[in-house]
C-alpha cells in the first residue's frame, strides 16, 4: 500500500479488501487446478500393452497400439465417436511388436514430428496451424484407406506403406494445388511417424473431430 | 507538475529492450506476410522457406517481441515505482546482452537450418517443434537464466525501495509468468501428455499472467499520462486481478475439451472460460471511466490512443472473440480452423501490442523531459492503419473460419478431402485474400509507427521551443 493511502468507508473501494479477495480467490482457483491436473494425469498416463490384451480401455493407449486394428464408432453411451480397438492387425507386416519395440517406434516418431515443424502446418489433436489438415484421425481418413486417394498415388495397398512411401517424398505425391514440402524425413523416421499417427488416432479425444467420415458423400471416391 | 526524471539507467535498459522489441515486431510481420502469401500462392519459395518456417518465425517472433516489451516495460516502470535506481542493473544489462545474443542465433537457425533429423539432438539445437514454444532447449535453460536476473532486478529493487500497489502486483505475476515458463521443458511420447503441459505454459502466459501484466502497465500508464488518483487505480488493478485469476485459472479447461483429457473439462472449461470476457470489460470500463473523470486531458496523445484501443481490443479480441468459440458445442466445429487464428491475431494485437507500443511512447517522453507530447499525424496514421489492418484480417480469417466449420466439419465430417474442399471454397479464398491485403495495410502501419517512435520527441521538443 502507498503511504498516503487512506482507509475508504466502504468495504467496496477498499484496496485491503480488493487485495485479500485477490489473493484467496488466485489461491483458491489455483489449488483447484493443481487438483483436477493430478486427476486429469492419472486418466491420461499411456497404458500398457497388458491393459490392450486384457481389453482395458485408456485414454491414450501405450504404443504397442499399433499391433491392433483402430476404428472411430459412435457410442450411443457418450453421445460421439470414441476409438474402438479391436483384432490384432499387420503394421509394417508385423503383429508382434513388443512393447520396447513400439515405444521406439512411437518415440522416434513423435521426435521427428518435433524435429520437422509438423505442429507449423498441421494440428495435431486440433493444436498447431491451419496451412495442413488435421493429424488427430489422419491414420483413419479414407484418403489413406484402400480405394483413398493417397494409395492410389503411392502405388501401395496399404495405410502403412502408403504414408511411409508418401512422407519421403511428400512433394511428388500432391493431391492438391498446396503440397507438403520435402523435409528429408528417412526411411526409419517415416516408419516413426507412421505409428505416431496410428498411436494418435487410438487417443480418446471426446469425440473430436465430429461425425468423422460419417456423413454420407463425404469423400471424393 | 515536471515529468522530467532521473537518468535511470534502469530506463537506458527499457529503450535497450523497447528497441529490440520494435526490430522483432518488424521481423513478425514480415513472416506474417510471407505466411499469407503462400497461402495464395503456395508456390512461393516452396521447399526454399516454407510456410512452416514462416509461420514458426511468425509467432516466435511475436512472441519474443512482446516480452521484450514488457521486461523493458518493467524496467522502465521500476525506478519511478520505488523511488531508487533498480538493484543489481549491470547484471540485468548482461543479462539483455545474452538474450539478444541468443535470440539471434536461434532465429538465424530456424531461417537458416529450419528442420533437424528425429533425434533429442534437434530439439536440443535447432527446434523443438512444439508451436510457440519452438525455441531450442539450450536456449529454454538461457532464456531461464536472463529471467531469472530479471526477476531478481524486480524483486531486489522493491525490497529496497517504496512499495506500491503496482509492484505488489508486478512482484507476484513476474513469479508465476516466469515459473510456468518451466511447465513447458520436457519431452514424452504421449501427445496428450504434451499438449497437457504445453497449455499450461501457453493459455497460464496469455489468458492470466500477461493480462495482469497488461492491468499492471494500465495502472502506471493511467497515473502517467492523466495523472489519475493512483489509490482508485490500484483498487481497479486488484479487482481485475481478482477477475483476471478467478476466471483465468480454470478457464484453462476451454483447451482440455478435445486433446485426450477427461470430460469434465467440457463444464469446467465452458463456466470459466465464458467468465473471462467479464474483467476485460471491467478495463475497458476503468479506462472510459477515468477519461472521463479527468475530461480526457491527457499529457501524451499517442500513448493514451493506443491505451483506448488496447481497452477496446482486448475486449473485442480476447473477450468476444475468445468467447464466440469457446462453448464445447460450438468449440468441436472450429477447434483447429482459422476462427483461431482470427481470435490470435485480434487478441494479441488488442491485448497486447497496443498497451506495449503505448509504453514504448510513454518512455520516449519521459525520457526526453517533453511535458505534453501530441500525436503527430503520423502517429494518428500508424495507429489507424494497424488497428484497421488487424481488424481486417481478424475478420477475413473469422470468415474463413465459418466456412472452415460449415464446410470442412460439419458438411465433410472433418476428412482429408473435407479439409481441401473447404481451403477451395470461394468464400475461404476471398477471406485469405483479404487477409493478405489487410496484412500489408498493417505492415504499412507499422513503418509509420517506427518513423513516429523515432522521430516524434524531437518534433515534439521542436514544437515546445
Amino acid at each position: 500500500m502507498s503511504e498516503d493511502y487512506k482507509e475508504p468507508e466502504s468495504v467496496w473501494t477498499s484496496n485491503r479488501f480488493w487485495s485479500r479477495s485477490a489473493g484467496w480467490v488466485t489461491g483458491f482457483s489455483a489449488v483447484l487446478l493443481i487438483l483436477l491436473t493430478m486427476d486429469t494425469l492419472g486418466q491420461i498416463t499411456m497404458g500398457s500393452a497388458e491393459d490392450l490384451a486384457n481389453k482395458v480401455t485408456k485414454r491414450v493407449p501405450s504404443a504397442s497400439v499399433i499391433n491392433y486394428k483402430v476404428t472411430y464408432e459412435y457410442s450411443a453411451v457418450r453421445g460421439h465417436e470414441v476409438p474402438v480397438i479391436g483384432e490384432k492387425e499387420l503394421f509394417f507386416g508385423r503383429n508382434d511388436y513388443s512393447e520396447a519395440e513400439a515405444n521406439a517406434l512411437l518415440e522416434k516418431g513423435k521426435l521427428t514430428s518435433q524435429a520437422k515443424n509438423c505442429m507449423n502446418c498441421h494440428t495435431l489433436l486440433g493444436n498447431g496451424a491451419y496451412y495442413a489438415p488435421d493429424l488427430t484421425k489422419a491414420w483413419l481418413d479414407p484418403a489413406w484407406q484402400a480405394g483413398g486417394v493417397m494409395q492410389g498415388m503411392t502405388g501401395t495397398t496399404s495405410t502403412d506403406e502408403a504414408m511411409l512411401v508418401f512422407l519421403q517424398n511428400p512433394d511428388k505425391y500432391a493431391s492438391h494445388a498446396r503440397r507438403m514440402p520435402n523435409l528429408g524425413i528417412t526411411p526409419e523416421e517415416a516408419k516413426g511417424l507412421v505409428a505416431f499417427l496410428k498411436q494418435m488416432s487410438s487417443i480418446d479425444t471426446n469425440g473430436f473431430p465430429r461425425n468423422f467420415n460419417k456423413i454420407q458423400g463425404s469423400t471424393q471416391k | 507538475m515536471s515529468i522530467a526524471t532521473p537518468k535511470y539507467l534502469s530506463q537506458s535498459l527499457a529503450m535497450k529492450y523497447f528497441f529490440v522489441a520494435v526490430v522483432l515486431f518488424g521481423a513478425q510481420l514480415v513472416m506474417g506476410l510471407i505466411a499469407a502469401y503462400q497461402f495464395v500462392n503456395p508456390e512461393f519459395l516452396f521447399n526454399v522457406f516454407n510456410f512452416s518456417t514462416a509461420r514458426m518465425v511468425h509467432i516466435n517472433a511475436l512472441v519474443v517481441w512482446m516480452l521484450y516489451a514488457m521486461i523493458g516495460s518493467a524496467y522502465w516502470m521500476l525506478p519511478e515505482e520505488t523511488g531508487i535506481e533498480t538493484v543489481g542493473i549491470k547484471l540485468g544489462t548482461l543479462g539483455f546482452y545474452i538474450l539478444t545474443l541468443a535470440v539471434t542465433i536461434v532465429v538465424g537457425v530456424y531461417i537458416l537450418v529450419q528442420v533437424g533429423p528425429g533425434t533429442e539432438a534437434s530439439i536440443w539445437l535447432i527446434n523443438e517443434g512444439r508451436e510457440y514454444l519452438e525455441a531450442p532447449r539450450w536456449a529454454d535453460i538461457g532464456i531461464t537464466v536472463v529471467v531469472l536476473i530479471f526477476v531478481y532486478n524486480v524483486f531486489a529493487t522493491v525490497m529496497k525501495g517504496k512499495r506500491t500497489g503496482i509492484t505488489t502486483v508486478l512482484m507476484a505475476d513476474l513469479i508465476a509468468l516466469a515459473g510456468l515458463y518451466l511447465a513447458g521443458m520436457f519431452y514424452t511420447s504421449n501427445i496428450t501428455m504434451d499438449q497437457f503441459w504445453w497449455w499450461w505454459v501457453i493459455h497460464l502466459w496469455v489468458e492470466a499472467t500477461w493480462e495482469v501484466f497488461v492491468g499492471v502497465l494500465i495502472a502506471y500508464g493511467l497515473i502517467k499520462v492523466m495523472h489519475a488518483n493512483r489509490q482508485i487505480v490500484e483498487m481497479w488493478l486488484w479487482i481485475e486481478v481478482t477477475m483476471l485469476f478467478g476466471s483465468g485459472i480454470l478457464g484453462m479447461g476451454h483447451h482440455y475439451f478435445w486433446i485426450g483429457t477427461p470430460e469434465y473439462w467440457w463444464e469446467i472449461g465452458a463456466l470459466f472460460s465464458a467468465l473471462e470476457p467479464v474483467p476485460l470489460v471491467g478495463m475497458l470500463v476503468h479506462v472510459i471511466y477515468d477519461m472521463g473523470k479527468h475530461n480526457g486531458k491527457v499529457n501524451n496523445g499517442p500513448a493514451f490512443s493506443w491505451f483506448i484501443v488496447n481497452a477496446f481490443g482486448n475486449f473485442l479480441g480476447a473477450g468476444v472473440w475468445g468467447f464466440m468459440h469457446t462453448l464445447p458445442q460450438i468449440n468441436i466445429y472450429t477447434h483447429g480452423s482459422q476462427f483461431t487464428a482470427g481470435h490470435g491475431h485480434l487478441a494479441f494485437y488488442g491485448a497486447y501490442a497496443t498497451i506495449l507500443i503505448g509504453m514504448m511512447y510513454v518512455a520516449i517522453q519521459r525520457r526526453n523531459g517533453i511535458e505534453e507530447m501530441r500525436s503527430t499525424a503520423t502517429s494518428k496514421w500508424a495507429v489507424s492503419l494497424i488497428t484497421i489492418g488487424v481488424l481486417g484480417m481478424t475478420v477475413a480469417l473469422t470468415l474463413s473460419g465459418y466456412v472452415q466449420a460449415f464446410v470442412e466439419r460439419a458438411e465433410y465430417g472433418a476428412t482429408w478431402d473435407g479439409y481441401f474442399i473447404a481451403q477451395g471454397a470461394t468464400w475461404f479464398t476471398q477471406g485469405i485474400d483479404w487477409r493478405l491485403a489487410m496484412g500489408v495495410v498493417t505492415f504499412l502501419g507499422f513503418l509509420l509507427l517506427v518513423k513516429d517512435l523515432l522521430t516524434i520527441a524531437k518534433r515534439s521538443k521542436a514544437l515546445a521551443n
